[in-house]
This record gives C-alpha cells, structure tokens and sequence, in this order.
C-alpha cells in the first residue's frame, strides 16, 4: 500500500485525464499502473508528475505503462526524430535489414499498429515497411 | 342448540381477532423490503417471509451490511426471527501483473536503447538495467520506451548529464 500512496497523485491524475482500462498493482515491491491515455500530452504530463514524485526514476519502484490511444481514423504520422532520417525496416526489429528512409518532419501514411513498438508505414516514394513508433507522432486531419 | 352458537360467535371472533392482530406475511414481507431497501449497500438482498419468519438472502458488500440488514429487519413490526442467509461479495482480485520473458524482452530492450549509444542495457529475470549516461530528455523518451516493454522492474542507474 505505501507505493500506491506514494504514486497517489500520479494515479489521480491518471484517472482525472480520463486515461481508460487503468490499473494499478503492486507486485513484489513494485507499483505497476497501466493504462490507456486519451493524448500523447497526457500521457507527458504523467510522466512529468513520476520524474517529480521520483526525480530521474532511480527509485525502480514503479513500471508506468500508459500507451495512447491512436484513433483508427489516424492513416498520417510526422516523422519526430532529433534531425535524422528515420529508419524503415523489413520487419518488427532493429536486427532487421533497412528497406527505405524517411526525411526528419516528412509525413507519411500509417499503414497499421503492428505492435506499440513497431508501426507499419509507408513512405511517399518506396516500399512500406516497420519504423519504431517513438519517432512517429499521429497527425489529425 | 345454544352451545352451538356461543361457539360459532366465539370462533368468529377468534378468527377476527387473529386477522387483526396479526399482520399477514406479505404485508410483513413488504415492511421489511422496505426497511432493507433503504439501507446503503443492500441493493441486491431479497426478503421472504413465512410465519413471521423473514429469510434474508443475496449478496452483501461487507459483514456490516448484512448485519444491517438483518437489524433493519428484526426492527420490523411483527417479524418473529430473522434467517440470515446473506453472503459477502468477493473480493476483486486483480490479475497478476504480466512480465515478458527476458529473450523478447531483451530483444526489445535493444529496439529501445539502440538509439542512445551512451546507454548500456542489460535483462536478467525481468529486470532491465540501464547503466552509462543520458541527457535529461533522452532519458524520458528511453523511460517511456522500457516501460512499455512489461519489464519486471526498471533499475535505472543512468547518470543524467
């Protein structure tokens, strides 16, 4: 119970943001809350009230998993790397061979969600493929 | 002939009396279930009531509350006893956590930190832990990125520059 008060603003915020299917369990002294939040701004601002709550994560106390919900309207997503192209692959996986590239804040289509890792896109000229979804951001139309 | 009809007279009488004095089971019934009703936390209990004997069944959130019930009803003009056939609801039991083995994890785990060659990641049981140095953005984006693989636990003992 005392990671569940400790994380107690965290999980409230969760819950006030409307973050659906949340959860939160402790299991060998460690709290995990997953969740579903409405916005990638959402799902910051959670993890900005954790590195408050335990500055830099050192503690190893917690596992936030909160994914944000694409909608399945999203079909465009902006390339968010540092200033790099972004890697397309032939499969899931940074061992699998590269098949295309996508210039820093091009837009391209997302093709699906094959994993939360790993989505499959397309880029504007040239073959589909698997680019890590960190770098990918939806864009509404 | 007389005797006869003192009986007759006393016998109704009798009856009339029994119907006055006591009230009826479903009049009881309904005493009952209204008192229960009005009760927090009772909402799924039923009443029957046979001879003055009201059986309380259903399911109760906790001890109080079927306690409660039971008072409410034994509170009720005319009830005898009361049978306290009331269960307690389970408790929720919350589904273990689901941990991902250490070889897709650490396959995963590599995804995630490829990006970040100062970043040194090892898997041992779950565990994922993060050794060398990162910038204070990098190390959110990596954070959210390891969170979401299902590790057991993140020991991050990264020196954030």
């Amino acid at each position: 119970m005392a990671l569940q008060d400790k994380y107690k603003e965290l999980t409230d915020a969760a819950s006030a943001a409307g973050v659906t299917d949340l959860q939160v369990r402790e299991q060998d002294n460690v709290l995990y809350i997953d969740g579903t939040a409405p916005s990638g701004a959402i799902k910051d601002q959670l993890w900005v009230i954790y590195d408050k709550i335990d500055p830099n994560f050192v503690s190893g106390d917690l596992v936030l998993n909160v994914n944000v919900d694409i909608a399945a309207t999203v079909t465009k997503v902006k390339v968010v790397t540092q200033s790099s192209n972004l890697n397309i692959r032939k499969g899931p996986g940074t061992d699998q061979p590269i098949v295309g590239k996508a210039a820093h804040h091009e837009i391209i289509t997302l093709v699906s969600q094959s994993s939360e890792q790993w989505w499959l896109v397309r880029p504007v000229d040239g073959e589909e493929g698997y680019s890590y979804a960190r770098y990918l951001e939806p864009v509404t139309e | 002939m007389k005797v006869t009809r003192v009986l007759a007279v006393m016998m109704v009488a009798l009856t009339l009396g029994f119907v006055s004095c006591k009230p009826k089971d479903a009049d009881i019934k309904a005493a009952v279930e209204q008192a229960v009703a009005a009760l927090p936390d009772a909402a799924g209990a039923t009443i029957e009531v046979k001879d003055g004997v009201a059986t309380i069944s259903g399911i109760f959130k906790d001890e109080a509350a079927k306690a409660a019930a039971e008072a409410a009803a034994k509170a009720v003009k005319g009830v005898k006893s009361v049978i306290n056939n009331g269960t307690i609801e389970a408790p929720v039991v919350a589904a273990p956590v689901e941990i991902t083995a250490d070889d897709p994890l650490t396959k995963s785990v590599a995804d995630a930190t490829k990006d970040f060659p100062t970043v040194k990641a090892e898997v041992k049981d779950g565990v994922v832990t993060l050794t060398g140095e990162i910038t204070k953005p990098n190390l959110i984006k990596l954070m959210q990125s390891v969170n979401a693989l299902k590790p057991k636990k993140v020991d991050n003992q990264l020196t954030v520059k």
